[in-house]
């Protein structure tokens, strides 16, 4: 199966500044693709070129077995897009707004409007200036979500909404996940990719440094153990243990650091100290995401690797 | 009072941002002062020849309704009567520029919640906005009354040039002080503060031609005032105490008002519309003309006003055309065989064709400013191709300018037709004659967004040095390749002259060529944001 969206080598320079150096990105029909970076990574950029409004200084992209620079027009039809920051025209209402965009796009679903409507309590004749910041992204969204394209392309959706509509949010993208359509979901926020994401691509300094389904990307990290001991051994003995990449002791309590593969290991040798408490936690997202975006700040201050996971 | 607290920071930001705009138009003001009346001293050593050329100048209507009686039948008199006009106008813009975009610019952008959280009073940003507009209005006045004496004329016409330019500031700022608190729309706000500007205008324009009594009225205008100065006429100083007492009446409004509203709302508050978009508004074009159909009603009112006070002066001029010299006079500027009339509806409509302009190229801008803001973003990411969605606001632009123009064009004529022996047709034809002349001014904006987007905004500095050269062209003898850079110097001389048609064709095809680089630009570089 073609991948719905192939990026290789993208280059994107403003200036003298790269936003995009050497990106490469793959998504398949089908899933939910989460794209994880911190600000300023350049997902946003990554997105605009998909799309067709930046044209990109070197590397290879396809949209649908297509260039979505030469044929932005033709692919459009087949994408709805959520910016990240949206702003409405002052003088329309949320309701006009929807039907705008979904005309120019080439039509929108009636049913699926109005029952978006009810789901993310949106008033539509309220005009652009009087929304507040999350009911704008709910406007875009409605206007997304309403349509019958093939590919979703969300630009950090859920900024501005509040827990309760998020919730609302991963319910319809269950629902989009379910009608097989596929969908580019960029974030900073992990918990909601983590939650909706098949696939995750993590993105820093506008490059891909990490892509896989979660599993595997958890493969590569390290799990959380805390345990309490009724007979505890001396800390730099635990250090040495294999397996073990960072250790600390608290009177009776040990928090370690343990590669995921040799966590049996662990748990054997934790067992003979005796067991009085214990939680291992697998890597969350949030892990993940911190331990490439450490790397970055190591080698750009230089700075002495420290083990600041709990 | 704590309520100002805050304005002097206010202030100092406001300073930072717009230093080298008031430094810029400043420097302008008083150069345009002193060339003007550096040429007409050179043109004209003595009073004595000032007075033999300017009787012509003095009873001519098309000059009047524009700027004003001359002051005085003096060289002075005569190097200032357009700076008065000038002078006046550029106070009242810049005032109102600078106020709007210090008050609702930014509340409704949002950017004054971040200010307004900190130790800010309520009225700190009207009051540092209207200080900002002040001190660059006395600025310009001063400056301009120091080049005036620089060209060794007498200090008190200097100063009262001066005092022009502070009394029509003055006003304005306080006008739109208060149009700012009635609307929620930074939009909404220019409409009432300019559309009281064109009243004003009108008014003025009418009671100057105007007969016997009716030259009274002049005094219901601001810009009235401002010319009843009267710089090296009768220097009527005193009339900046009657602008100081109006700003204060106005900024005395605008401070109960800004008491009546919260922050961001206007007094008229904003409603609430459809649920449903209507079936037109489903294309590019369909949202272009959404977007500019109001500003459009607003120009059209404007000109149908307009060309029927042009139309109905064409009875006081016919009236005058017995005037030997004048008839002469007019008989040149129309191209030799056009009557006076003529030649006076000539003038006219190519100034409403400069105002034409200025409207076709606003229309153009909002591509810069939909993209700018990241609207444009939204519309080009659905099947809206990028040249679909230039063209749909070039079109509102170029047909937006020329249906103006046919407004403009059938009210003087009607007007004129019924008052006069001028004919409807060549009012009318002369009128949209100047439509290619707006189109390359639509042009050149377009291909400055498309190729230099950053730096869009300089269609109107264009527009400015075409104004300018039409003006101050004759006057500081340009040579004739500078003159020909304006479109509106191929215009040929109707109604009654010729038509220049080779001038007529050459500006289309600028404006197609001009069109077609812009949109090429367009699709070649990437969206902004």
């Amino acid at each position: 199966m073609a991948p719905v969206i192939e990026a290789t080598g993208l280059i994107k320079k403003f200036g003298s500044t790269t936003a995009l150096d050497g990106l490469d990105l793959r998504v398949d029909e089908g899933e939910v693709h989460g794209f994880l970076g911190p600000n300023g990574a350049g997902k946003s950029t990554t997105i605009r070129v998909l799309l067709g409004l930046l044209r990109s200084d070197g590397g290879t992209v396809s949209l649908l077995g297509r260039d979505p620079w030469a044929d932005a027009t033709e692919l459009h039809r087949q994408l709805a897009y959520v910016p990240g920051d949206v702003v409405l025209w002052h003088n329309l209402t949320g309701g006009e707004v929807i039907d705008l965009l979904g005309r120019l796009r080439g039509g929108l679903d009636e049913g699926k409007r109005g029952k978006l409507l009810e789901a993310f309590d949106l008033d539509p004749t309220k005009k652009g200036r009087s929304y507040s910041k999350g009911n704008r992204q709910k406007v875009a969204l409605v206007a997304a979500l309403a349509s019958d394209v093939p590919l979703l392309v969300l630009d950090e959706p859920t900024s501005g909404l509040d827990p309760l509509m998020e919730n609302v949010f991963l319910e319809q993208l269950a629902q989009v996940r379910a009608e097989g359509r596929t969908v580019l979901l960029s974030s900073h926020i992990l918990s909601e990719v983590e939650q909706a994401a098949d696939r995750v691509s993590i993105i820093r300094a506008g490059r891909v440094v990490d892509s896989g389904s979660l599993a595997d990307l958890r493969h590569l990290t390290r799990t959380s153990v805390e345990a309490t001991l009724t007979s505890p051994p001396h800390v730099t003995d635990v250090e040495r243990w294999p397996g073990v990449q960072a250790a600390r002791q608290d009177r009776d309590r040990f928090v370690l650091s343990v590669d995921t593969s040799s966590v049996g290991e662990v748990l054997r040798r934790l067992d003979t100290h005796g067991i009085a408490a214990i939680t291992c936690q697998p890597p969350t997202l949030e892990e993940l995401f911190l331990s490439q975006y450490r790397d970055e700040l190591a080698t750009a201050d230089d700075a002495p690797k420290e083990e600041v996971r709990a | 009072m704590t309520s100002l607290a805050g304005t002097g920071p206010l202030l100092r930001l406001a300073w930072r941002r717009d230093r080298w705009l008031v430094l810029v138009l400043v420097l302008v003001m008083a150069g345009l002062a002193y060339s003007t009346m550096a040429a007409t001293l050179d043109l004209y050593p003595t009073d004595a020849e000032a007075a033999a050329g300017a009787k012509v100048m003095a009873e001519n209507p098309s000059i009047t309704a524009l700027y004003g009686p001359l002051p005085s039948l003096t060289a002075a008199g005569v190097g200032v009567i357009k700076t008065v006009m000038m002078g006046s106008l550029f106070g009242a813009f810049t005032a109102f520029a600078l106020v709007r975009r210090h008050t609702r610019s930014e509340e409704e952008e949002g950017r004054f919640e971040l200010v307004g959280a900190g130790v800010v009073g309520r009225r700190a940003p009207l009051a540092a906005a209207v200080l900002l507009a002040v001190g660059t209005v006395v600025a310009a006045g001063l400056l301009s009354a120091l080049a005036l004496m620089g060209t060794g004329v007498d200090t008190t016409g200097s100063v009262a040039l001066g005092t022009v330019i502070v009394v029509a500031g003055l006003v304005m700022a306080g006008v739109t002080a208060v149009a700012v608190q009635l609307t929620s729309t930074t939009r909404g706000a220019a409409g009432i503060a300019l559309g009281v500007l064109g009243l004003a205008f009108v008014i003025r324009a009418m009671a100057d031609t105007a007969t016997g009594g009716g030259r009274h009225l002049v005094w219901l205008s601001f810009l009235g005032w401002a010319e009843r100065v009267s710089p090296f006429g009768g220097n009527r100083l005193w009339v900046l105490l009657l602008a100081l007492g109006a700003t204060g009446v106005l900024l005395v409004v605008a401070d109960v008002l800004l008491h009546h509203r919260d922050l961001g709302a206007g007094l008229w508050a904003a409603r609430t519309g459809p649920a449903r978009a209507k079936p037109a508004l489903g294309s590019a074009v369909g949202l272009a003309w959404r977007l500019q159909r109001g500003s459009l009603i607003g120009w059209t009112i404007g000109y149908a006003v307009l060309g029927l006070v042009v139309g109905s002066m064409a009875k006081s001029v016919d009236q005058i055309a017995s005037n030997p010299g004048i008839e002469d006079m007019l008989r040149k500027m129309s191209g030799g065989n056009g009557s006076v009339l003529d030649a006076f509806l000539g003038t006219e409509l190519r100034f409403m064709a400069v105002g034409a302009a200025a409207y076709g190229i606003a229309a153009a801008l909002r591509l810069r400013g939909e993209e700018s803001a990241g609207r444009a973003e939204a519309v080009m990411a659905t099947a809206t191709s990028r040249w679909r969605w230039v063209s749909s606001h070039v079109l509102v632009a170029a047909l937006g300018s020329l249906w103006l123009l046919l407004v403009v064009g059938t009210c003087a004529g009607v007007a004129a037709a019924s008052t006069s022996g001028a004919s409807f047709g060549a009012v009318l034809g002369a009128a949209l004659s100047t439509w290619p002349a707006v189109l390359v001014c639509v042009g050149l904006t377009l291909a400055l967004f498309g190729v230099l987007p950053r730096v869009s905004l300089l269609a109107w500095g264009l527009l400015a040095v075409f104004l300018l050269i039409g003006e101050l062209g004759a006057i500081l003898k340009l040579p004739d390749w500078m003159m020909g850079l304006s479109p509106f110097d191929h215009l040929g001389h109707l109604p009654g002259g010729d038509a220049d048609l080779a001038g007529l064709v050459g500006l289309l095809v600028v404006a197609l060529a001009a069109l077609e680089v812009g949109a090429a630009g367009f699709r070649r570089r990437d969206v902004a944001t």
